[in-house]
């Protein structure tokens, strides 16, 4: 039986898990209160339409809207064949062999490493080496890199999902592999690369730090992917470090930031949920 | 038959090659940042960057020590701070909270851990750095960027260690209520010892987002390169190091820089390292 001083701690412990809770509740309504009090006055629809003026304080967000827009799009477009490729390889073809277990481990370091460093990478290889420059098409291979890992995770846990039986059934049926895998794998294995597409994108929405010496600070409408393109997350930061008196603006743009990622990220959980694969989110 | 043999061939010359192309990312990093901080590495060797007294790149003072303890400070306060928070809301989701309470804390902290940092920065600046400011003057200090490090990596701690909990067979649960043990000392001393290596690697992880965190730690610490003697000083960090200078160092300096981010890499290695040595003990029972 429980002596007094156990059950004396039990209930201590219960106050304390509460109260974490609470603490963690009180904080994060705190960080979304504060942006969303702040930011709402700033927010209208031509705000979505027209160009900042005064460095930011005024004006809208277009030109910084397209420019996510289209680093997102690179970025994507860059990963997408690249992460489904090696998913597929990995899943289906390399086995647990030495060239898979290498592969493996080098992208749990690309998941490990600070966006600064793909930032310092970016600018070496992609603006300087390749010659692209500080522009669009920089900081979207630059987020590519990034991106991969969380990607390629969750196409490979979607293709291990496809029921053993496909494989077996294809195989007795003399259908070739490739086949096998365009008709029964990849469309089963869509959820999971879906889920992987949306939180990489949700990854690619949130990044600063690796686009800041890549796709760099120019706040005008890009005339192509070569220009130079500020995101929305380098807005923010310009406007509450470097442009006195843009807190309005930071917090109404920061306030548009999050709008965005709740609505990546809630159809992520919402497609994770829908099928089983809670364990994609937390792997 | 014979063709499509030839196709599956062809399929996975075509796939070993995007594998290659996606495994050598990392090397690529490696090999730039190697390349590029050579000239600096080649002329003064890596010792400067811990020995000299000052960070002054342009003439030739390579001091690293002030911003690498910024690093470890904000990186060990924080993880201090958040493992205890991350772990016991985890927990309270496990075998405190009411099913549906649970899953809106979960919920909650699943949209935590995908907020930007420039938000969390903005946040700490704008709420933070004013509130400790006014009870610690200047403001922008070592504990506004432990405390917002500290939000920032508890999602990641809480839910690795909600998965690691989740995994704990529930007959150690059961056989510890049959014996009449108390819900806390059941946690505390069957649940936990079970789930070791998955908390651990939650920590783990939790640490490395803290040691590459940039923007939010940029916005909130001062940036003052000087090694901090209370958690009211003004700090910066290696991430806040590059952010700040890269856009005009050239030469030696900018050589330098890159210097700081193989440090960087070469502590997320160390950790995804020990992660991987952690899980392999898992298997291994």
């Amino acid at each position: 039986m429980a002596s007094d001083s156990a059950r004396a701690a039990d209930r201590i412990a219960t106050v304390a898990m509460w109260s974490v809770a609470l603490l963690v509740t009180a904080v994060f309504l705190w960080l979304l209160g504060d942006i969303a009090w702040h930011g709402l006055g700033r927010i209208s629809w031509e705000v979505l339409f027209t160009a900042p003026r005064n460095a930011g304080r005024e004006g809208g967000l277009a030109p910084i809207l397209v420019s996510t827009f289209l680093i997102l799009l690179v970025c994507m477009l860059a990963s997408l064949p690249l992460g489904v490729a090696t998913a597929v390889l990995l899943a289906e073809f390399a086995g647990e062999g030495r060239f898979a277990r290498l592969v493996r481990r080098s992208l749990d370091v690309l998941a490990g490493v600070p966006s600064i460093v793909f930032g310092l990478f970016g600018n070496a290889f992609f603006s300087k080496t390749l010659g692209l420059g500080f522009s669009i098409l920089s900081g979207g291979l630059t987020l590519a890199c990034m991106v991969l890992p969380i990607l390629i995770r969750a196409t490979e846990e979607g293709l291990r999902s496809a029921p053993r039986e496909y494989r077996l059934g294809a195989a007795a049926l003399g259908i070739s592999r490739t086949s096998a895998l365009v008709h029964l794998l990849l469309p089963a294995a869509v959820p999971g690369l879906m889920v992987g597409f949306v939180l990489g994108l949700g990854r690619a929405i949130a990044e600063t730090a690796a686009l800041i010496f890549t796709s760099g600070y120019v706040d005008r409408m890009p005339a192509s992917l070569l220009d130079s393109g500020r995101a929305l997350t380098v807005h923010i930061y310009d406007l509450s470090m470097n442009v006195p008196g843009g807190d309005r603006s930071a917090h109404g743009a920061a306030l548009v930031l999050i709008v965005l990622l709740l609505a990546v990220n809630s159809s992520a959980w919402t497609i994770a949920r829908r099928w089983q694969g809670r364990s994609l989110l937390h792997a | 038959m014979s063709r499509s043999s030839r196709n599956d061939a062809l399929l996975v010359l075509a796939l070993r090659a995007a594998a290659c192309v996606a495994g050598a990312i990392t090397l690529l990093i490696g090999a730039f940042l190697v390349l590029e901080s050579w000239p600096v590495l080649r002329e003064v060797g890596l010792g400067p960057f811990f020995h000299d007294d000052a960070w002054h790149p342009s003439d030739g003072l390579y001091g690293l020590t002030p911003m690498l303890s910024g690093t470890l400070l904000a990186t060990a306060g924080s993880v201090l701070l958040a493992t205890p928070l991350g772990v016991l809301s985890a927990v309270f989701c496990q075998y405190y909270a009411p099913p549906r309470v649970a899953g809106v804390h979960r919920r909650l902290i699943e949209l935590l851990a995908g907020i930007p940092s420039v938000v969390y920065g903005l946040w700490g600046l704008t709420v933070l750095v004013p509130l400790i400011g006014a009870l610690h003057p200047p403001g922008p200090s070592l504990l506004a960027g432990i405390l917002v490090l500290s939000i920032m990596i508890l999602p990641t701690i809480a839910l690795s260690a909600d998965a690691a909990l989740a995994s704990v067979p529930a007959d150690y649960w059961r056989g510890a209520a049959a014996l009449g043990i108390s819900r806390w000392s059941t946690i505390r001393h069957v649940v936990f010892p079970a789930a070791r290596s998955g908390l651990f690697t939650g920590v783990i992880l939790g640490t490395g987002r803290a040691i590459g965190e940039t923007m939010a730690i940029l916005m909130v610490c001062g940036n003052q390169i000087r090694t901090p003697r209370s958690l009211f000083d003004s700090v910066r960090t290696l991430t806040a190091n590059i952010a700040l200078e890269m856009a005009y160092a050239m030469g030696s300096h900018r050589s330098a820089l890159f210097v700081s981010g193989l440090v960087l890499l070469g502590m997320i290695v160390l950790l995804v390292s020990a992660a991987e040595w952690i899980g392999r003990g898992r298997m291994h029972g």
